[in-house]
């Protein structure tokens, strides 16, 4: 069976910096992994790589999402395969209304794979059926994309896409930044509740808490461009005891 | 050191006026108030440079010369401006159609006025001997400038409307500009009176004929609002490619009256555009919007002097531009606040969005404030399109040109919202759309 994710020795660089230095990572269909590190060990290179941001230069290594070699896509034409990123700091938009972006970019996915395109009913049907169970009022879809939407708004902006694009692998890119304990806990309940067999996760972070609540199958530890360690879920729990250090040495 | 530029664009200015004469309507008083306007032309000749309110439009570099008065429009010239009206996609509007500078009625929807709206064309205006101030429609107080002065002399045709007072219209004023002929001017000034306690919306359009190349518009619209008066104005200006339209607003504003005024630019080679817009009474509420959508190496430039003669009002100005190509933008704003101007409130806001590395963006913001409680502010930006945010839309399935298009549309979009009435603001939001289109 193909894996749905395979990283292989996967070497970037941003300008004459080498971050990842040759990363492995293999994601199945429904799997949870998560992936730890102290800062500047290259997590959110990865997450950015795997999504097609511009910027960053793969000297080396190669990653294929369902079989298919994903450097070789857009970030729309990966987006329209199934990959979804969670910023950690979701952009704000003045000016276009949440759901007119949500519309325009489910469309422009569903298109894309040669699907039909929502109607407007059918598409405000899905929207408030969604969001409802999110907890996301009506009138934050009037407004303009993010703006002036609080920390915990954004993320559940986030999860709230997540569920109308339905993809079949998520990167949630330190979903847990700048959110208090209750944000944190509605935004992981909504992820949970997207947990299916066809779709997996990567949920990079820095702390084992986000981990709490949404609890993976699989631990990595990253340093230094590289994973130093894998295990169950078990290990961040370690992890939160004894610290970084203990890997930064293995990396070196 | 000027002397020889002067000189060397005298001569040919003295036969255009020679020429176009015989065919100016009005004798005697207003013959002679074109008299002088000409002569105040002549003596300035076309604004250069040095002129430091066309410090960045230098018409005698853009244009070189004043092109001859069209001639009145044929038959053939008036079926191909049919369908430029049509095509304008504009309906429910009440049309007043100027062709080449002349009015032409069976173009117009001369019947079926509102009640309290009376309309008459300039030409019957100046050539009405009972009226003993004639001569004043070619004048102008407020301002004083060679293309005003050129538009004086020069003026063909344009309408005379007047809204009684407390007239509320329901259909929009529309004037409608069509160019047909090619490499010659048309030149065109209308009056609009609204009276007191009044409200109405007024349309003007700019659009060429199809083979319409190379064409001078020189327009001007003098507008007064009595007390109390409301005005949406909304401007569509879509020139030929390398025509130029240089067009002055004259707007008086008597107390407690709203002016909403939008303008979009996406043709011509040179659009110029300048408003002189004076607070005459106390309480009044401006605001002055606009939009340049430019590619290839077209020329956009607004400019606006709000004057804050007396107390208590509110100005806002806000212009977003989107160059692409080697377009060029200009924007010039100048707040006037005299001393007894009072708690005058005025802000302006230009922002512009460069698409391409040779493209330019001028902007000016001027205040001369001479009272001492006022709040008065401006901002300006430049900058490209945020990659960040381009990339986020792209992440979630948007291909590229589909999400500049949506970050442009947003750009624009605050300007656009402005205009009340929703069909006009379609109108406005279409036609970007379709500049958006068009750069593929």
């Amino acid at each position: 069976m193909t894996a749905l994710l395979e990283v292989k020795g996967l070497k970037v660089q941003v300008e004459d910096n080498e971050i990842l230095h040759g990363l492995d990572l293999t994601v199945n269909d429904g799997e949870i992994h998560a992936i730890m590190g102290p800062n500047g060990s290259g997590k959110s290179t990865l997450s950015h790589v795997i999504a097609g941001k511009p910027g960053y230069d793969v000297t080396g290594g190669e990653i294929l999402f369902k079989g298919e070699d994903l450097l070789e896509m857009e970030p729309d034409e990966r987006a329209a395969k199934g990959v979804f990123l969670a910023f950690q700091y979701p952009m704000e938009i003045p000016g276009v209304a949440t759901m007119t972006f949500l519309r325009t970019a489910l469309n422009a996915q569903r298109k894309a794979r040669g699907e039909s395109e929502f109607s407007t009913p059918d598409f405000l049907k899905k929207v408030k059926e969604v969001s409802a169970r999110l907890g996301i009022p009506q009138d934050m879809l009037k407004r303009g994309v993010n703006v002036g939407f609080s920390g915990g708004e954004k993320k559940r902006n986030e999860v709230l896409q997540m569920a109308l694009f339905e993809p079949s692998l998520c990167i949630l890119d330190e979903m847990d930044s700048g959110l208090d304990i209750d944000a944190l806990r509605i935004a992981a309940d909504g992820v949970n509740a997207l947990r299916a067999k066809n779709r997996s996760m990567i949920v990079i972070t820095h702390y084992q808490r986000l981990l709490n609540y949404i609890v993976p199958d699989f631990v990595h530890v990253m340093s230094k461009g590289r994973v130093v360690t894998s295990g169950g879920k078990e290990l961040a729990l370690e992890l939160e005891k004894s610290g970084y250090a203990q890997f930064e040495d293995k990396a070196a | 050191m000027n002397v020889a530029l002067v000189k060397s664009t005298e001569q040919p200015y003295g036969e255009l006026f020679a020429e176009a004469r015989g065919r100016l309507p009005g004798d005697g008083l207003v013959a002679s108030a074109r008299k002088a306007a000409f002569d105040d032309f002549a003596a300035r000749g076309l604004p250069h440079r040095r002129i430091e309110e066309w410090k960045y439009t230098d018409l005698r570099a853009l244009l070189r010369t004043v092109a001859p008065l069209a001639p009145s429009p044929e038959k053939a010239a008036l079926a191909r401006a049919a369908v430029a009206v049509k095509a304008l996609g504009i309906d429910g509007t009440q049309k007043f159609v100027l062709v080449d500078g002349v009015f032409v009625p069976q173009l117009s929807d001369v019947n079926g006025l509102e009640k309290g709206v009376s309309v008459r064309t300039l030409r019957d205006a100046l050539e009405d001997k009972d009226n003993a101030v004639r001569a004043d429609l070619l004048r102008t107080t407020v301002a004083s400038d060679a293309m005003i002065s050129l538009n004086a002399a020069l003026a063909t045709d344009g309408m005379v409307i007047d809204v009684a007072d407390g007239v509320t219209l329901t259909k929009p004023l529309h004037i409608v500009h069509v160019a047909t002929s090619s490499e010659t001017s048309h030149v065109t000034r209308s009056l609009v009176k609204i009276g007191k306690g009044a409200k109405a919306t007024l349309v003007e359009s700019f659009a060429a004929a199809d083979g319409a190349k190379a064409y001078q518009a020189h327009d001007s619209i003098v507008v007064w609002l009595g007390d109390d008066a409301a005005l949406e104005h909304v401007r569509l200006m879509e020139d030929a490619l390398d025509a130029a339209n240089i067009t002055t607003g004259i707007f008086t504003l008597g107390a407690r009256t709203r002016l909403n005024s939008f303008g979009l630019t996406r043709g011509g080679a040179v659009s110029r555009y300048q408003g002189f817009i004076t607070f005459a009474g106390e309480g009044s509420e401006l605001a002055t919007n606009g939009v340049n959508l430019l590619g290839n190496r077209r020329l956009g430039d607004t400019t606006l002097v709000v004057d804050h003669t007396v107390p208590n009002c509110v100005s806002r100005e806000v212009f977003r531009a989107v160059l692409d190509d080697q377009a060029h933008s200009v924007f010039q704003g100048r707040i006037i606040v005299r001393q007894i101007a009072q708690k005058t409130d005025g802000k302006m806001m230009t922002r512009a969005l460069l698409l391409s590395d040779e493209c330019e963006a001028d902007n000016k913001p001027e205040l001369e404030i001479f009272a001492d409680d006022v709040a008065c502010g401006h901002g300006a930006t430049a900058g490209a399109i945020d990659e960040e945010l381009l990339f986020y839309l792209r992440a979630r399935g948007l291909p590229e040109k589909e999400a500049q298009g949506l970050l442009i549309a947003a750009f624009v979009g605050e300007a656009i919202e402005s205009i009340v009435d929703d069909g006009l603001r379609d109108i406005a939001i279409s036609t970007a759309e379709r500049w958006l289109a068009a750069r593929g």
